[in-house]
């Protein structure tokens, strides 16, 4: 299980511009559901509050108003239901591929060798066994993103929150993960959150996406394109992709659905 | 994307491939860096030797007197004697300024209360006038061991503890996330997150420590001489000495720039990340 539910979720926070105080409503009751076992896009333009109804589910921010519930249970605070993955993979730079695999699992209470038995596992899912013992600076930004997601997964959540983590590597790299994201998909059916600014991306990962603009949801739209997606070459070739692209484009500048 | 995965993951293959091996190639015909520190030396040393001769001996020295002074007074055990009595309370000093002086900075830093409690004291007592102290030191703790120790400690302590403070300011906010979204607590984001990511700048404060730390010792000596290092220094200036003087005057910069090397290896050893994601030149 791993149904996540964000029910009026409202931000607001306080600002200081030029020395006068001001409030900015980052979230504005903003309410949506991810499935279990789902992949839903978050996507916006930046500064539209994605990233942060991403870290207001994940617990590392508290709302104004409103609530978070995972399975039924209202999230107060960060735990071990939830895991997150970040913009720039975020490793700790003493410590090697695996160590930093092995730091959630430690964090989570695991010692001895079923620690260190997982971390391989999860090293081995997104093909990073050879490179163990590198250190951060010793990856490439694509190699370091794996870590940061067998990360994730090594402390088993229910869900994965992802906030743009595909965002700080170049195209070709970017493709080759959403594809071994789709990947680790089929196989774990985690439930996935995926905050996203690319058109592309959140159509070809999701199964669902929520167009979000100035602190609410504008709209939400299925992908009515087919799992699995093992060919995303071809997926990007279809009719559905190109529709259904179009129409996020549509909803992301304000403009009414055109009649299909 | 089967060809496109395959792509990075050729890529990803030659960056592994390429990675161990490119650097130091590149450098390996430069001259070695000791090398070059060695000739510094010895032409400063050639040049100190060549003009201190044509100088009255009380109002200068030049190295090979202060050779056969050295001699001199390490034959008589007059010298050995000295250095233990001046490095016993320097250790203490000085290691109990980092037992203590990490912690609070790790502490003043991550927490706002305890700063703003806090910081005022570290601040202030960086500039303290210490010298203006040690006669009231001495009235304290008296003329021995312990003077000496508090002498250096609290010349020491400031620059490592305001170090540390200013390492754990500088810590990302990212990397303290990534503590909290796997429910760290506090003490353990504290002690696994905040202390390795602040390693660099404690050990720069280490470094900082170091030369006042050596002064500082001196400093407490000229006030409870009796059969240190300071003593030597102020008995043989008195005498017009100067070859004598300058014996453990150079003895203590040995010993200051041995200790910053020490702690430069040590540093490398425990934060091996930080040298290859800084931007320096390598020759």
């Amino acid at each position: 299980m791993g149904e996540v539910r964000l029910i009026e979720v409202s931000k607001r926070f306080a600002l200081r511009v030029d020395g006068a105080a001001q409030t900015v409503q980052a979230l504005d009751r903003v309410s949506f559901k991810v499935e279990d076992g789902e992949i839903v896009s978050l996507i916006g333009p930046s500064g539209c509050g994605k990233t942060t109804a991403l870290r207001i589910a994940m617990g590392l921010e508290s709302a104004s108003a409103g609530r978070v519930l995972v399975d039924g249970v209202e999230v107060k605070g960060c735990g071990y239901d939830r895991g997150m993955v970040f913009q720039q993979a975020e490793l700790l730079p003493w410590l090697t591929a695996l160590g930093n695999v092995k730091f959630g699992l430690e964090m989570k209470g695991m010692r001895g060798a079923a620690l260190e038995a997982r971390a391989m596992q999860c090293l081995e899912l997104v093909g990073l066994k050879d490179s163990r013992h590198r250190r951060p600076y010793q990856l490439s930004g694509g190699m370091q993103q794996r870590v940061g997601i067998a990360r994730a997964l090594a402390i088993d959540p229910k869900v994965l929150l992802m906030d743009e983590p595909f965002g700080a590597l170049d195209a070709q790299t970017r493709e080759g993960l959403q594809g071994e994201l789709l990947d680790l998909h089929q196989r774990t059916r985690k439930t996935v959150l995926f905050v996203t600014h690319d058109l592309d991306e959140a159509v070809l990962v999701a199964d669902r996406v929520v167009v979000m603009r100035e602190g609410r949801v504008a709209e939400v739209l299925s992908v009515p394109l087919p799992r699995p997606r093992d060919d995303l070459a071809t997926v990007r070739g279809r009719t559905e992709f190109a529709e259904t692209r179009y129409r996020i484009w549509r909803a992301l500048h304000a403009l009414p659905a055109t009649a299909q | 994307m089967i060809a496109g995965r395959a792509m990075v993951e050729n890529i990803e293959r030659r960056i592994e491939a390429a990675a161990p091996e490119a650097e130091p190639k590149a450098h390996a015909a430069a001259v070695p860096r000791w090398l070059i520190t060695a000739g510094s030396l010895l032409i400063a040393l050639a040049l100190w030797e060549w003009f201190g001769r044509d100088i009255n001996p009380v109002f200068g020295s030049y190295p090979s007197a202060i050779a056969v002074a050295f001699w001199e007074l390490a034959q008589s055990g007059q010298l050995a004697a000295a250095l233990a009595q001046s490095l016993q309370p320097f250790a203490v000093g000085f290691g109990l300024a980092i037992v203590i002086g990490v912690p609070l900075g790790l502490v003043i830093g991550r927490f706002r209360l305890l700063e703003a409690a806090f910081g005022i004291y570290v601040t202030a007592g960086y500039a303290l006038p210490l010298i203006a102290l040690v006669p009231l030191l001495m009235l304290w703790l008296g003329l021995g061991f312990a003077v000496k120790a508090a002498v250096v400690l609290l010349m020491s302590i400031f620059p490592i503890c305001i170090n540390t403070w200013l390492g754990v300011r500088a810590v990302p906010k990212s990397l303290i996330d990534v503590g909290k979204s796997l429910v760290a607590s506090n003490a353990t984001i504290l002690r696994r997150i905040v202390l390795p990511a602040t390693l660099p700048y404690i050990m720069a404060g280490i470094r900082l420590a170091v030369g006042r730390a050596v002064v500082a010792m001196i400093v407490a000596e000229f006030f409870t001489a009796i059969s240190c290092l300071g003593a030597i220094i102020i008995n043989a200036a008195n005498n017009f000495d100067t070859a004598k003087m300058f014996v453990p005057v150079i003895i203590l910069m040995v010993l200051a720039s041995l200790l910053t090397w020490l702690i430069g290896a040590i540093e490398r050893r425990v934060a091996p990340w930080q040298a290859e994601i800084a931007g320096r030149d390598r020759e």
